[in-house]
């Protein structure tokens, strides 16, 4: 049933650290390394060498220009979108199919894909664009957070987490149980001051962002670069003739 | 959002059956049927085109063949309820069907056809009402517009049936038919006028997480090409004419009814026949560009990202 389970103790899900993002898209790229033979698998691309290939990603991440403001410098601004993995996803609750599912035991939202008709009211029902449809399988594809990866245990422990997370460079990814408010997750998020997107649309996102730290304060920088002066009374003679000289 | 064709067809088309279904449906739970002859072809007239629309929704599909699999969400699902209601309608159609054929009364099935047309009217408008992403489809106008389009089609058809079969539907129906089409147009113009000024009622800022009042310009895309979802929701080409295409499309679905209605009023004894079947085509083709709108000029909120 696509009617939502009630709320989970443990919702799996991912903070994002916007102040440690590079922007490199290791994620989205080990995302789709992984995924591609995952339990969702094959990521399909359509005219992946040709003039204008399209596939699916379940990351994009995204570069912004964020303009100054008082005391804060302008700042370019990293911003890798995925699935929120939502508390009321409404991706679920339109599916007509059941396709669509929030797993009760912890949150995580998936498409089983063998029921999927391809009508992609899901994706019409997503503000942050989490799914994508595969027109070579006619059905549609979303982030699993790695249900395949996190509980796999014929991997080392260590690698049992989401492929996006294990890839960031800068760990600005950060996996992990927001439903428990003592998980390191919910301490980071706590301690950030860490945001749902688009909170007034009330889908009530799992995952977390954490803005950008406050840069230092813009009136202790120099406005401009320094004045370059000449104090012609001090070159030496040659130069100093020269200087006249160009001057002229 | 991407207009597609097949649903802006199923659509129309399936409106305007439903339309008809409704009227006729009414007209039984009346007992006021027509003849047998006229009664039947408009019974299959909307048949037709409620059959063409839904198999035309269906090749939209991914995958068509589990289409049956639609049936099972009813309790969260407007697309499912409307699956379910849509599939309901051909119970008491054929009932119905099989009443005229054999010449008595079915007030029950005339009743049943016109409630479940309508829920099925209904239940398509609140697909698209019930997406909080796409701000223009939230208006609360959005199911009755559906509906009275529905309605105008399906009774212009009627109409034109009637008056063809001989039997006059009465110099009123001309006025009712200009009645509805200015109300049509009223209603459509305060719709787009609401979709002019309205800006879209959440900001890039949130969409980023980031506090309001800064100014968030766009980099760099993380892709050098399309992708699924600037093909399927972040469609410019209607925007670009939208002037044009209103225009168009109240011309085809207001004012040419309404100039087609206008002599049928006045002049009683007129046949009606060719100015309602104008009517008629006039308002479907209307329908048509202005279902194309209601995709084309909706901005889904995901276009915030991009």
């Amino acid at each position: 049933m696509t009617d939502l389970p009630p709320p989970s103790a443990r919702k799996l899900g991912l903070v994002i650290d916007l102040d440690t993002c590079v922007g490199c898209h290791a994620c989205a790229v080990a995302c789709k390394e992984w995924n591609s033979g995952g339990i969702s698998g094959p990521l399909t691309d359509e005219n992946p060498y040709g003039k204008d290939p399209l596939g699916v990603w379940f990351n994009r991440v995204h570069s912004y220009e964020v303009e100054a403001l008082d005391d804060q410098p302008a700042m370019t601004l990293h911003f890798p979108r995925s699935c929120l993995h939502c508390e009321t996803p409404a991706c679920v609750s339109v599916c007509p199919t059941g396709a669509s599912y929030k797993r009760a035991e912890d949150g995580i939202v998936l498409v089983d894909e063998d029921k999927c008709i391809g009508c992609k009211l899901c994706s019409w029902a997503c503000p942050y664009g989490a799914r994508e449809y595969s027109e070579v399988e006619g059905v549609m594809k979303k982030c699993t957070l790695c249900v395949d990866r996190i509980y796999n245990e014929n991997i080392p422990e260590a690698s049992r987490q989401p492929a996006c997370v294990q890839a960031c460079p800068t760990r600005a990814r950060h996996f992990g149980d927001l439903g428990d408010p003592g998980s390191a997750v919910s301490l980071l998020v706590a301690a950030r001051g860490g945001v749902d997107l688009m909170p007034e649309l009330g889908y009530t996102p799992v995952n977390q962002y954490l803005p950008p730290r406050p840069r230092r304060a813009g009136s202790s920088l120099p406005a401009s670069a320094p004045q370059e002066t000449l104090d012609e009374q001090q070159l030496p003679p040659l130069l100093r003739w020269l200087d006249r000289a160009l001057s002229r | 959002m991407h207009p597609a064709f097949s649903v802006i067809f199923f659509t129309t088309a399936s409106g305007a059956g439903y339309g008809l279904w409704i009227w006729l449906g009414l007209l039984a739970a009346g007992n006021a049927l027509p003849a047998r002859a006229p009664s039947l072809f408009a019974l299959g007239l909307g048949f037709v085109c409620v059959t063409a629309g839904l198999l035309s929704s269906t090749l939209h599909l991914g995958q068509p063949l589990r289409a049956w699999r639609a049936f099972s969400q009813w309790r969260s699902s407007w697309l499912s309820r409307e699956g379910i209601v849509a599939l309901l309608c051909f119970v008491p159609m054929m009932w119905l069907g099989a009443a005229i054929w054999f010449g008595y009364h079915a007030r029950i099935a005339g009743l049943a056809l016109a409630l479940l047309s309508l829920l099925t009217v209904v239940c398509t408008a609140m697909i698209y009402a019930s997406l909080k992403p796409v701000p223009a489809w939230r208006h609360p106008l959005v199911v009755p517009v559906y509906l009275l389009f529905a309605l105008f089609t399906g009774g212009l058809l009627l109409a034109a049936i009637l008056s063809l079969a001989g039997l006059s539907p009465g110099n009123m129906t001309g006025f009712a038919a200009m009645i509805v089409a200015a109300l049509l147009w009223r209603l459509k113009r305060y719709a787009w006028r609401s979709i002019d000024q309205g800006e879209l009622p959440v900001s890039r800022a949130s969409a980023l997480g980031l506090p309001a009042g800064r100014s968030i310009k766009v980099f760099e895309r993380p892709h050098t090409e399309g992708n699924y979802l600037t093909r399927e929701m972040g469609f410019v080409l209607a925007r670009k004419h939208a002037r044009k295409l209103r225009v168009i499309a109240v011309l085809l679905f207001a004012l040419v009814p309404a100039l087609c209605a206008l002599p049928v009023w006045l002049f009683v004894h007129l046949d009606a026949a060719p100015f309602f079947l104008a009517a008629a085509l006039s308002a479907l083709a209307g329908t048509f560009v202005e279902r194309w709108l209601f995709f084309a000029e909706a901005k889904h909120l995901v276009t915030l990202y991009y």
